[in-house]
């Protein structure tokens, strides 16, 4: 981290995670993300809410520099990572994706074992000097991931031979074992049934205590019971962010009120 | 005989055509005139009534007509046979050699009959001594390998007759048939007849018929080359084919006719070009599927294609006049690799034909088969698992090594076993490129030869298909066959199970 020579912004950075400042998204001719300011915290369950379409999955791509992988997209305004702008052409996208670990809709393990599966981040980035150090990562990450005991027995099988619920907490252990700083989660539980649901929000809890998670959920229940701070997006501006019981108790905009009391979606 | 008319199968088929065609518009106006005019009240659209009469006439009768075809000349055969005297018809290869003459001066008399050279008294003269034939029929363009034997003209007249009677009552019941059918439809094209369903049942037919010639042809084809292979075993040893090691065929009879050369040629000259096809192919696909923008795949793409369009007897030509005079310029006496100090002077190379020249143009060949099947295998990998990767900080060629291609690999697999059953069953290349010196040796600057090549070089020229010098040409091509179809049947079977883990 950079002393005295630091400029306002990155002061106001130094006391949250990330911290985004005017960021466009346009993908072709649509403006898909319009202007938002985000701060958020370390350590801090945070929820993106919002009707389909409005944006929260495309400005959670925007932290990890995912949209790079997609050619039609323009990003414009800066995010600070850190106080560290992950935009600046000195940053190496493949870098700051380990930083900042990614878990998607659908579980989507690699046609690979179990083990492997874990491994893949640790082997890619070399974080394990041998083998006993690895088997020591994978089965930290697999506890982390709330998974252990039911998998302890079968690292070498498949991880695509697991349930639904297992696969996801697969994927959240994979994403884990890199130790990243910032867990992104892309409705991490719309494939799976309530009580796959119910562990992997148990999970996120947890992972709280190490990390700063970014949430993006449908459910707004969910958005209650996991997060402390709730952002909501509706057609790709930022209407409204605080903290969670704020924001479903008193929201401050109308846009808000309506769609959490289900009158917009 | 005025109704000579209906022998021609092709005035035939006219005829039941346009019987189809009226036999449409009288379903058609039937069905309307006893719904009233009021299309609504017809089970079907008219246009089905119509198709159900054209249907009815025109299939049964074409279809009797082609069984028709197919059969008579059998039994016309085996009508005249008896009259042939016992001399000519001691073994099955002479009967089948006075038969055709006698086709032949029966299909000339007709002609000349048309052109008006002969008439029916004038043939009838020459019964006892048809000498002055040949000439006559020479002169209306048909030319015969001897004279004409009386029994040869009495058999070719009895043929004509029981043709051309034949064929009238062919035409007679092939137009019954189609009156018949017509008749039927039209009677039945009522408000209340279920028009639409018929013609359903009758495209699913066709289909079906279409389906089925294919895959009989496919039986034909092995069985043809199955009873040849037969009849070549029973001529020659089998041990010696499969468990020789020479391959040495002789007319004068005394052949060593073993396959393992040949095998050994052919499995030779497809390893060399999969090692050249494989590692090309699969880059190009991967580069296209995973590194390429859009607009440039959407370029390359198709220009990768058009090495696969190329006639290979074009590759051929290449590997005949450019590859392999390079590769003696590089491996041949005075060449920069000739290798002639480690060999007491012997080049390493010493002629443009060789395994390696065959193997490298059918590398070039191939690569379009490679690539084309394992981009389209490679994009089918669900981008999910590439943004698994990509997120936990992998770049893109570590995605690739890590997660699509082991994703992909039964189906590249299978891809690269298409590639080699093309390889071993490729000709032209081999016959321009490879030189046709059938040995077993490891040396790939060699000449060697495939089987494909042996099986040209056997059936060309003037062959005699009682010979095992000819008929090992069938057991060469059945062994093939297996070859490549068992790689095909393990192909297919690994790309199948790799689609369904996706679908």
């Amino acid at each position: 981290m950079r002393d005295n020579t630091q400029t306002p912004e990155a002061q106001v950075a130094q006391k949250s995670k990330i911290s985004a400042t005017g960021v466009q998204v346009h993908y072709g001719d649509t403006h898909a993300i319009k202007d938002v300011n985000v701060e958020i915290e370390d350590k801090t369950v945070t929820a993106f809410i919002g009707p389909s379409g409005c944006g929260k999955s495309t400005f959670l791509r925007c932290i990890n520099r995912m949209n790079d992988t997609i050619d039609i997209c323009r990003v414009q305004g800066k995010i600070l990572l850190d106080g560290e702008d992950i935009y600046d052409p000195k940053v190496d996208p493949v870098q700051l994706r380990a930083k900042v670990g990614m878990v998607f809709q659908k579980p989507n393990p690699f046609p690979k074992s179990i083990y492997d599966n874990v491994a893949y981040g640790p082997r890619i980035h070399g974080l394990a000097r041998n083998k006993a150090e690895l088997d020591e990562i994978v089965e930290r990450a697999l506890r982390r991931g709330a998974i252990w005991d039911e998998v302890k027995d079968r690292l070498a099988a498949p991880g695509t031979g697991l349930s639904g619920g297992q696969q996801q907490r697969l994927c959240i252990a994979r994403a884990v074992a890199t130790e990243p700083e910032v867990l992104l989660m892309d409705e991490p539980c719309s494939a799976l049934d309530p009580i796959a649901t119910a562990q992997v929000e148990e999970l996120i809890d947890e992972l709280r205590q190490n990390y700063s998670v970014v949430i993006v959920t449908h459910s707004m229940q969910q958005a209650a019971r996991v997060s402390q701070r709730t952002a909501f997006f509706h057609l790709g501006n930022l209407v409204e962010f605080g903290d969670t019981d704020k924001i479903f108790t008193t929201p401050e905009d109308p846009r808000t009120e309506s769609y959490i009391t289900g009158r917009i979606g | 005989m005025t109704f000579n008319f209906l022998g021609n199968p092709l005035t035939l088929t006219l005829l039941v055509l346009s019987v189809a065609g009226v036999g449409y518009f009288l379903a058609r106006r039937r069905a309307m005139a006893r719904a009233g005019g009021d299309a609504r009240v017809l089970h079907s659209l008219p246009n089905y009534y119509g198709m159900t009469a054209a249907m009815f006439a025109a299939v049964p009768a074409l279809g009797v007509m082609v069984i028709w075809l197919l059969a008579q000349p059998m039994l016309i055969q085996n009508a005249v046979v008896p009259l042939l005297p016992a001399a000519a018809t001691e073994t099955a290869g002479t009967t089948s050699l006075v038969l055709s003459d006698v086709n032949r001066v029966a299909g000339g008399l007709t002609l000349a009959i048309e052109q008006g050279v002969l008439d029916a008294p004038a043939i009838a003269a020459l019964r006892d001594d048809p000498s002055t034939l040949r000439a006559t029929l020479a002169g209306v363009g048909v030319a015969l390998g001897s004279e004409v034997e009386p029994y040869v003209l009495a058999a070719a007249e009895t043929t004509r007759g029981l043709e051309a009677r034949w064929g009238l009552v062919r035409g007679l019941v092939v137009v019954a048939l189609g009156l018949a059918g017509l008749a039927l439809a039209v009677r039945a094209a009522d408000p209340a007849f279920r028009a639409r369903n018929v013609v359903e049942r009758g495209m699913m037919a066709l289909l079906i018929a279409a389906a089925s010639l294919a895959i009989l042809t496919t039986l034909g084809i092995v069985l043809s080359m199955l009873f040849e292979t037969i009849n070549f075993f029973s001529l020659h040893p089998w041990q010696d084919f499969f468990l020789g090691g020479n391959w040495a065929p002789n007319f004068r009879g005394n052949s060593e006719l073993s396959i393992l050369p040949l095998l050994w040629g052919t499995l030779y000259i497809s390893i060399i070009a999969l090692m050249v096809a494989v590692p090309v192919g699969l880059f190009a696909a991967i580069y296209l599927s995973e590194y390429a923008s859009p607009q440039l795949r959407s370029a390359a793409k198709p220009l990768l294609e058009i090495l696969a369009g190329i006639p290979t007897i074009v590759y051929g030509l290449f590997a005949l006049i450019t590859v392999g005079p390079f590769l003696v310029s590089v491996f041949g006496a005075g060449g920069l690799l000739s290798a002639e100090g480690l060999r007491d002077g012997d080049a390493l190379m010493s002629g443009a034909t060789a395994v390696i020249t065959a193997g490298l143009v059918m590398g070039i060949m191939l690569i379009p088969f490679v690539s084309s099947l394992s981009d389209d295998i490679i994009n089918a990998v669900p981008q999910s698992l590439r943004d698994g990767s990509y997120g936990l900080g992998a770049t893109p060629s570590e995605t690739i090594r890590n997660v699509v291609l082991p994703a992909a690999l039964p189906g590249i697999v299978g891809a690269i076993l298409l590639a080699a059953s093309r390889a071993i069953g490729e000709t032209m290349i081999v016959v321009l490129g490879a030189g046709a010196i059938a040995r077993i040796s490891g040396n790939p600057f060699e000449a060697m030869t495939t089987i494909t090549t042996r099986i040209v070089s056997q059936l060309t020229g003037d062959t005699d298909f009682a010979s095992q010098e000819t008929l090992v040409a069938f057991a060469l091509g059945l062994t093939l066959f297996v070859l490549t179809l068992g790689l095909n049947v393990v192909a297919l079977y690994i790309v199948r199970k790799y689609r369904e883990q996706y679908e």
